[in-house]
């Protein structure tokens, strides 16, 4: 063991030798390259003009989805997804909390990792954005009208949602890897059982083509390794799944020492058609289980959460045909598919070479059976079988890889912090930029799909020490938007990115913002405790508690003198924003609640509860500057003792 | 008298433009309105230009104290206009028809003319005399209170026909297809009374020759 850790410090060593001297030499010629080609014009947006892309910026541990424009990198909406938001009441409000519901209660808090875009043909086509939760494993579903997320669905059996939410070209299916391995079902063992107990889920949930709504259609329960990444086939490999593991010697303690042995780990081959046959043919194991599905609704402006009990699962060596080991060294963490469908591009985290495996080949030494062992019953295929090639020494501790569509890969190398242009053919070196620190991820919009726009690419770092004014130990991460129409890559800006900036997710703006919503009809609220007009305003006790129906319109609140509340009453404001104009939300705060405030889009009906606790005279008001009379924007509520028995009242304009 | 008798019933006939057309068109453009308001005015009532226009200028109107936008119901002229305008059209259809089997002679066609243009100016000045009401007659307890330079309190009226500086709007007051092809249906009577003086010298020559 002592030997292992020397080398890893070596390594290191070795890391911090190459990054310099790379760094150093890159930096000169970037800053003349910025300084000769007008770098500041390519990202310059003039006043009014419009960006050419969105880019979708996993939050990471912030739960949430951040929307750049891209060549500009300024920042447009901050979408909560599994966070709690108190800009706008999500997780606050009694219609969005259900969304933050788990088979745990409510856990307001995940770790957002990798956004991607739904396909037709393996092209972006814009409908909606799927998002991972890592922690408590959860897929999110956003809307790409509302840029609301519309469902979070709970994944039962994992652990550690990393390898996902990764979509087929068809947006047939998300998927959800387990990066952890657990017992399933959950059982009292002892840790150290981990071996041959543990399994890791591989689960394919299934996408209705006219609502988004997912289903989990079935779990793969696969040998206890940890799961990584994965990426869907495209093209010839269409049908295809691949995901990495690392941890294939099933280690339970000391993983950077005991999970690193192996000098091959595998990349999981899963042929997905095979398995739906199998499981429309009533294949798998229907087993108990318990999870939260929970829906948004856009007619009743509410979530509902429903708790599902049953999962299928599907054991692998059942399906022959179905599930492949492919060897690939050493603890591969990310694993792309070349937009033609061909390569399969697994990188080694601790290895300098980049392994491109041929899709062709695989085919053909599993028709061949040219298996070299198994692992619980999956058959391993054979390095040199597959192998289409390598990229040597191309850095030191390949991440992630993203396409331009011209042929040209691009990939991350952590330890040597930097970003890797090669030619996927001739598997050639033909660039490489400094990165500013430690990226993580590349995005080239629609560089994971079969049809790349290959314009810009942002790598996203982790660490950004010196790039902008420090405030304080506590820094944002930085990303860095590169020009990639030539030969070489060229760096036009850094930006600074809120959380994690895990992954991105790209898109040309003129596939969103036509069809991007601008308010809700009035006419469509279906909401239980909409009032829809003036007249529908009233104020309803039934027993403890007191129910406003409200509405509000620049710049007032009807009604706007309440009495009649008293301490101990548990009281619901229901108030539907009357306006009917684009960007003219108002917001709602009530002194003393103790949970945020609303904001509500026009058209739309949001409720927040307060339990008054003091006798008195309690303002509210409208936080959303909303008009010139905002700040008149206000009411008041009177409450009494609990055993008082002042009439319920309300008015406006008295 | 056969050709000024088509001339004059197409001419009326395109009145019936205005029944599908707004006659007039005011639009309310500011740079917070980068999508500029607006209200097209039918003969049967007042609608925006997109679907929410009028509650919005209703909302920006209650500002400075003018009413809402009337609905149909609110002003007789929506049930006035669609039936002066449904009379103008059986009539000159019913002349150019009378013309064209020589019952009636040209000054009909000018006489018709005459009577839409005084129709027209009648309605002019009463479409006039509404926008000076909302843009005057407003609010006492309204919120905003502007006045001119010289003191005296500002009116919101928009202008009958062109353009205007209204505090921050920029507001465009045009005729729209409806009044458009009236106008080139009046246009057509015009020529069906000088081709049917023509027609109707030839017809007393080719008479008189007899």
């Amino acid at each position: 063991m002592k030997r292992s850790i020397n080398s890893l410090l070596l390594l290191a060593l070795v890391a911090g030798i190459v990054a310099s001297c790379n760094n150093s030499e890159s930096n000169k010629k970037g800053d003349q390259g910025a300084l000769a080609s007008g770098a500041a014009e390519k990202v310059y947006v003039a006043p009014g003009e419009h960006d050419e892309f969105y880019a979708f910026f996993s939050g990471g541990y912030s739960g949430n989805l951040t929307v750049y424009g891209l060549p500009s990198g300024r920042m447009f909406k901050e979408i909560p997804v599994f966070s709690q938001f108190p800009t706008n009441g999500y997780g606050y409000s009694e219609e969005t909390t259900p969304m933050l519901n788990t088979s745990h209660g409510f856990v307001p808090w995940d770790d957002l990792h990798h956004p991607d875009i739904s396909q037709t043909n393996g092209k972006l086509d814009g409908r909606w954005i799927f998002v991972n939760g890592n922690n408590t494993p959860r897929i999110a579903r956003v809307d790409l009208e509302t840029f609301e997320t519309e469902e979070i669905i709970e994944i039962p059996n994992s652990a550690g949602n990393h390898s996902s939410s990764f979509i087929t070209e068809n947006t047939e299916y998300v998927v959800a890897g387990t990066r952890f391995s657990v017992p399933v079902p959950q059982e009292d063992i002892s840790i150290k059982e981990y071996k041959g107990k543990f399994k890791g889920a591989l689960s394919f949930l299934s996408v209705d083509q006219e609502t988004g709504r997912m289903n989990i259609k079935f779990q793969l329960m696969m040998p206890g390794f940890n799961y990584d990444l994965s990426h869907p086939g495209r093209g010839k490999s269409h049908g295809w799944f691949f995901f990495t593991t690392y941890n294939t010697e099933e280690a339970n303690s000391l993983l950077e020492v005991n999970a690193s042995q192996n000098d091959k780990d595998f990349i999981a081959a899963i042929n997905w058609k095979k398995v739906e046959e199998y499981v429309n043919n009533g294949g798998g194991t229907k087993m108990p289980a318990n999870y939260a599905h929970n829906v948004y609704d856009h007619g009743t402006h509410n979530a509902t959460t429903t708790m599902k009990k049953e999962v299928l699962t599907i054991d692998p060596t059942k399906v022959p045909g179905a599930v492949f080991f492919l060897p690939t060294p050493k603890s591969p963490h990310g694993v792309d598919v070349s937009p033609d469908g061909e390569y399969i591009i697994g990188n080694g985290k601790l290895s300098a070479d980049l392994t491109i495996h041929s899709f062709d080949k695989m085919i053909d030494a599993i028709d061949n059976e040219k298996f070299n062992g198994e692992a619980y019953g999956i058959p391993i295929l054979s390095f040199e079988d597959i192998l289409a090639g390598t990229v040597k020494q191309a850095g030191l501790g390949p991440l992630h890889t993203e396409f331009d569509g011209k042929g040209n890969a691009y990939t991350t190398f952590f330890i040597s912090s930097e970003l890797v242009k090669w030619n996927v053919e001739t598997r050639e070196v033909i660039d490489r930029q400094p990165n500013y620190y430690s990226v993580g991820h590349v995005m080239i919009p629609g560089g994971n799909s079969a049809h790349p726009f290959g314009k810009y690419a942002v790598s996203m770092n982790k660490i950004t020490k010196d790039r902008y004014l420090p405030t304080g130990p506590e820094l944002e991460h930085s990303a860095q938007l590169f020009d990639i129409t030539g030969d070489k890559m060229e760096l036009l800006l850094d930006f600074p990115t809120h959380g994690e900036p895990h992954y991105a997710a790209g898109i040309p703006a003129e596939i969103l913002a036509p069809k991007s919503k601008k308010i809700y009809k009035l006419e469509d609220n279906k909401h239980e405790y909409a009032a829809l007009t003036s007249g529908d305003t009233r104020v309803e006790r039934d027993g403890k508690e007191v129910h406003i129906y409200m509405s509000m319109i620049r710049s007032h609140f009807t009604p706007d003198n309440i009495e009649g509340i008293r301490v101990g009453d548990k009281v619901y404001f229901h108030i539907t924003n009357h306006e009917q104009d684009f960007d003219v939300p108002h917001g709602f705060a009530m002194i003393g609640a103790n949970n945020a405030e609303l904001l509500i889009m026009p058209g739309q009906t949001k409720t927040l509860v307060w339990e008054p606790k003091q006798i008195g005279v309690w303002p509210f008001y409208c936080t959303d500057f909303c008009s010139a009379l905002h700040q008149e924007m206000q009411g008041y509520i009177r409450v009494s003792p609990e055993n008082s028995n002042i009439e319920l009242s309300w008015s406006l304009g008295e | 008298m056969k050709k000024a008798g088509i001339i004059m019933i197409i001419g009326s006939l395109l009145l019936l433009g205005l029944f599908k057309f707004p006659l007039w068109n005011i639009m309310l453009g500011a740079p917070q309105y980068p999508e500029p308001l607006g209200m097209n005015i039918h003969i049967t009532g007042i609608k925006g230009v997109s679907e929410f226009d009028i509650q919005n200028i209703d909302g920006l109107n209650h500002y400075i104290g003018m009413r809402t936008i009337p609905k149909a119901e609110d002003m007789w002229e929506f049930e006035v206009f669609p039936l002066v305008i449904g009379g103008m059209v059986a009539l000159g259809a019913f002349i150019g028809l009378l013309g064209f089997f020589g019952k009636v002679n040209h000054w009909w066609f000018i006489g018709w003319f005459g009577l839409m243009s005084v129709l027209g100016i009648m309605g002019m000045y009463d479409f006039n005399l509404w926008l000076t009401d909302y843009g005057t007659n407003l609010d006492p307890n309204a919120i905003m209170k502007m006045t001119n330079p010289d003191g005296t309190p500002m009116s919101y009226k928009p202008p009958l026909l062109g353009y205007q500086k209204m505090l921050n709007f920029d507001v465009d007051s045009w005729p729209h297809i409806g009044a458009y092809l009236m106008f080139v249906g009046m246009l057509l009577t015009m020529i069906a009374f000088f081709v049917g003086k023509k027609e109707w010298k030839k017809k007393k020559r080719s008479f008189q020759s007899h």
